[in-house]
């Protein structure tokens, strides 16, 4: 018996070698640690509060898993260091430990549970957009409308704009109809033009493949399914910032060329691009008209 | 001790003789016309195998395209091309056929039977697979499909992918699909009637309680997924309007078939990886498996949650909150028995004597790898979280390090393991641990950056990205990783090949194992065994060598629990 005891005392070379192992494991952990708040261990945010409450969110996940992560981890390779085979040691022949699964079974649930918690309780702040700031488009009082899904500040004031994916190229509809009669709207490809300190809702849909609505630092990406809405938001504090993304879902072989961005400009800027996008767009128009009357007149068509 | 008592009474001892057929046609037409468990096996595990490699050198090819911003080595026609014959290659033609492989090959010598319950159908199911293979890879010499391996519609509708390359793909999944059913029921029925005596349900060693569960699985999530493309043969080639909104179809019906299918598809692929580790470890650490009941009664509760949680994957799409709370709740849910299992192979680990063969290397090298993606997986299933890295290379990074870490290092752990079973020969277990340095080193290097490159905004399945998004430098350490993990799998490759000559035999039993596959000669004769022991606990070769010792009154140390040196 007392021969199993030593040998299931440590050794002092081993007693070393698990110091090391401590300390590299803590140095790595605190390494991995300071990382957490480096941007590449953590999603972009920063365009919007929906995509910084997402990060926070994040944030708490990934403590936790860091936890969870040096303790499994840790319990793993400190049994592979310390229960090595050797000459006079001895298996201890155990079966298992009721107690102890039970304990291990309510402890990982108990971390989910938290989890949940989290997540519900940050939820709201996510998904239900704030009311535009003071210094934002002025807006008028929105419209009460059928829909449960689509999302609206507490005061209804929301700039609404329809994103269209279609291969492969993003539509963006601007203006409060624009899902019902998008006639006459000012709209423009690629690049959405909009203020700052504005509650900005998205209407997002597609017309011929599935399509993914994805600016990385405007929070999370909504799918663009044909024959379906979906919804997000977002409310750009600073004018001046454009923000980089891309179509998320596969849409076929222009899928990486699929780009989008988004430039956020001051209210007073917005109001005269959009005044110059209906003029443009009209101008065009007429062009066009032109055009077709000539090729028509010339025999052409 | 070198001299021994006489014994008294006869002593247990490894008493199976091949049995000769007349030999009467040439030994390689055997091959075609076997309907020997071990035959077929060997027969799944090479032909899958094979495809492995394939898939591996298309997604080198991928990562070579990736090594460098606005490459234009690949075109995005060819780019996904790859990715859609690498994802469907990995899942339906590798690791749940070499599943199925594994599981030919050794649950009827486990549980002590002759061969599986219905064998004809045994070589139905292989061939099946064979040319389901045949089918898909042929479509390379018109046009592959190229709508990636979960085909959402209506990218994958005729109007959108008009090629037949998506037709291959569709009967694939049939062909396979049928092999896969097939394979199921014969598993079942083998587990259920044909276990030696004595070998009650707790009894049943956890692997094939894995694959137990693995066929039951099967059974449940197969026939959807040949309702879903059978659906959309109708819809590319007859007509009909399933999928199609505007003719009042709907695409995310397709969603829901598919991952209702595909996440089970899942633990398909995972629940025989535990079952490898659950009887690898307590081998190797000279001790029980830690919570055996805990072990086996996780399997079937993931089994029950994994057909619960199929909407985890389309959080993005247009549903309701309540739904996408429930989605995640369940998801949470099956981490807690996936949890058990960690901490039980852990405790296994724990005071035992450990001997670090290869089997073990892969062994600890998944559970070390597969707690990441497990980790990565509670990110995923928080849906306002995952709305930021759903379809990124953030989920790339997650599923390989569940299926690359969960199934490709067991089943390399199951190959190390039993190949002196199946060939009579050892490994060489030098060429075995650079292989696995290798495999380890390079997979965390391709996979770990991947987490980061989704976090910082590349989505998944673009063949370029720009030289300003901040993507060159994970893009380049991923792309040389793979490269590393590549070359430990040709190291692990030419292992097989020259030890399957030149190896040291291995007789009967060379690790010391708990399970009657060990109770033979090694390969097993046609017949398996002359004899089957009754069977007394889940680790019948100890008793057995329990009771030589105690008749012969030769001392075996494993039985103390003590390390045993290997030549």
């Amino acid at each position: 018996m007392s021969r199993i005891r030593a040998a299931l005392r440590p050794e002092s070379s081993f007693r070393r070698r698990l110091a090391a192992a401590l300390l590299l494991a803590t140095t790595g952990s605190l390494v991995f640690a300071s990382g957490a708040f480096a941007d590449f261990l953590t999603p972009e945010s920063g365009g919007s509060p929906n995509a910084d409450q997402i990060d926070s969110l994040y944030k708490i996940i990934l403590y936790i898993a860091i936890v969870v992560f040096i303790v499994v981890e840790g319990a793993l390779f400190y049994s592979l260091i310390k229960f090595r085979a050797k000459r006079g040691r001895v298996a201890a022949q155990i079966h298992g430990n009721t107690r102890l699964e039970i304990t291990w079974t309510i402890g990982a649930a108990l971390i989910l549970v938290v989890l949940a918690a989290v997540t519900f309780a940050k939820l709201g702040d996510i998904q239900n957009p704030p009311n535009s700031s003071s210094d934002g488009l002025n807006l008028a009082q929105g419209v009460l409308t059928a829909s449960t899904t689509e999302p609206s500040p507490p005061n209804g004031k929301k700039l609404a704009i329809c994103v269209t994916g279609r291969q492969y190229i993003w539509r963006y509809t601007y203006g409060a109809n624009c899902k019902s009669n998008a006639f006459g709207l000012p709209f423009s490809y690629q690049e959405m033009v909009v203020p700052a300190n504005t509650t900005v809702v998205l209407d997002i849909e597609a017309t011929d493949v599935i399509h993914s609505w994805w600016i990385p630092k405007l929070g999370g990406k909504m799918d663009a399914v044909p024959g379906y809405r979906n919804f997000t938001w977002f409310k750009a504090p600073r004018a001046g910032e454009l923000y980089k993304g891309q179509c998320a879902e596969l849409c076929g072989r222009g899928h990486a060329d699929m780009t989008a961005r988004v430039r956020v400009v001051s209210p007073g800027e917005y109001e005269t691009w959009l005044a110059d996008q209906r003029q443009a767009i009209a101008d065009a128009n007429r062009q066009a008209v032109q055009l077709r009357r000539q090729l028509a007149s010339d025999g052409i068509i | 001790m070198a001299t021994t008592a006489p014994a008294l009474k006869p002593v247990p001892q490894v008493i199976a003789h091949e049995v000769q057929a007349e030999p009467t046609r040439a030994r390689w037409t055997e091959w075609f016309t076997t309907t020997d468990h071990k035959k077929i096996g060997i027969l799944y595990i090479v032909t899958t195998f094979a495809f492995f490699l394939i898939g591996g050198v298309e997604a080198l090819l991928m990562r070579l395209q990736l090594g460098t911003p606005n490459n234009n080595l690949l075109t995005p026609e060819r780019y996904n091309e790859l990715f859609t014959l690498h994802g469907t290659t990995m899942i339906f033609l590798f690791v749940v056929p070499m599943m199925a492989g594994f599981a030919n090959y050794f649950l009827p010598l486990m549980i002590g039977a002759r061969d599986m319950a219905f064998p004809r159908l045994n070589a139905l199911s292989y061939w099946l697979l064979l040319f389901g293979g045949i089918v898909f890879y042929s479509s390379l010499f018109w046009q592959p499909p190229e709508a990636g391996w979960f085909s959402y519609t209506p990218l994958s509708s005729e109007i959108f992918t008009p090629s037949g390359g998506q037709d291959a793909w569709i009967y694939l999944i049939h062909i396979t699909g049928i092999s896969s059913l097939v394979g199921a029921i014969n598993f079942y029925a083998t587990i259920v009637n044909m276990r030696a005596p004595g070998m009650g349900w707790g009894r049943l060693p956890l692997f094939v309680w894995a694959i137990l569960i693995y066929a039951l699985l099967l059974i449940l999530a197969l026939p959807v997924i040949a309702g879903a493309v059978t659906m959309l043969l109708t819809d590319r080639n007859f007509g009909t309007h399933f999928f199609d909104p505007t003719e009042g179809g709907s695409p995310i019906l397709w969603q829901h078939l598919f991952w209702f299918f595909g996440h089970p598809e899942v633990y398909i692929m995972i629940l025989p990886g535990f079952g490898i580790i659950s009887e690898v470890l307590p081998v190797f650490a000279r001790k029980p498996i830690f919570g055996y009941k805990a072990i086996a009664a996780s399997t079937v509760v993931i089994a029950f949650l994994a057909a619960l949680v199929w909407a985890h994957h389309m959080f993005a799409v247009p549903v309701p909150t309540v739904v996408l709370g429930f989605f995640m709740l369940s998801s949470f849910l099956i981490a807690v028995p996936t949890g058990v299992k960690i901490f039980n192979w852990i405790a296994t680990l724990w005071r035992g004597t450990i001997e670090f063969t290869t089997p073990l290397y892969f062994a600890v090298g998944f559970l070390s790898i597969f707690v990441v993606g497990g980790i990565t997986g509670i990110f995923l299933a928080v849906f306002p979280v995952d709305w930021q890295l759903t379809d990124t290379y953030f989920v790339v990074a997650h599923f390989h390090y569940v299926l690359m870490g969960g199934a490709v290092f067991t089943i390399f752990c199951g190959l190390y393991y039993w190949y002196p079973k199946m060939t009579g020969r050892m490994l060489s277990e030098p060429l075995g641990k650079a292989s696995f340095w290798l495999m380890f080193v390079g997979f965390n290097m391709t996979f770990l950056v991947q987490h980061a490159m989704g976090l910082s905004g590349m989505p998944r399945r673009v063949y370029q990205y720009p030289a300003d998004a901040g993507l060159t430098v994970y893009n380049q350490i991923s792309t040389v990783g793979s490269f590393v993990l590549g070359l430990g799998i040709l190291l692990s490759v030419i292992n097989f090949v020259r030890s399957y000559k030149n190896g040291a035999v291995a007789g009967p039993d060379p690790w010391k194992g708990n399970t009657l596959e060990w109770f033979t000669t090694s390969p097993p004769p046609v017949n398996n065994f002359d004899v089957v022991p009754r069977i007394r606990s889940v680790e019948p070769m100890k008793d057995i060598r329990r009771q030589v010792e105690r008749q012969s009154g030769i001392a075996h140390s494993e039985t103390e629990g003590q390390p045993v040196t290997f030549a």
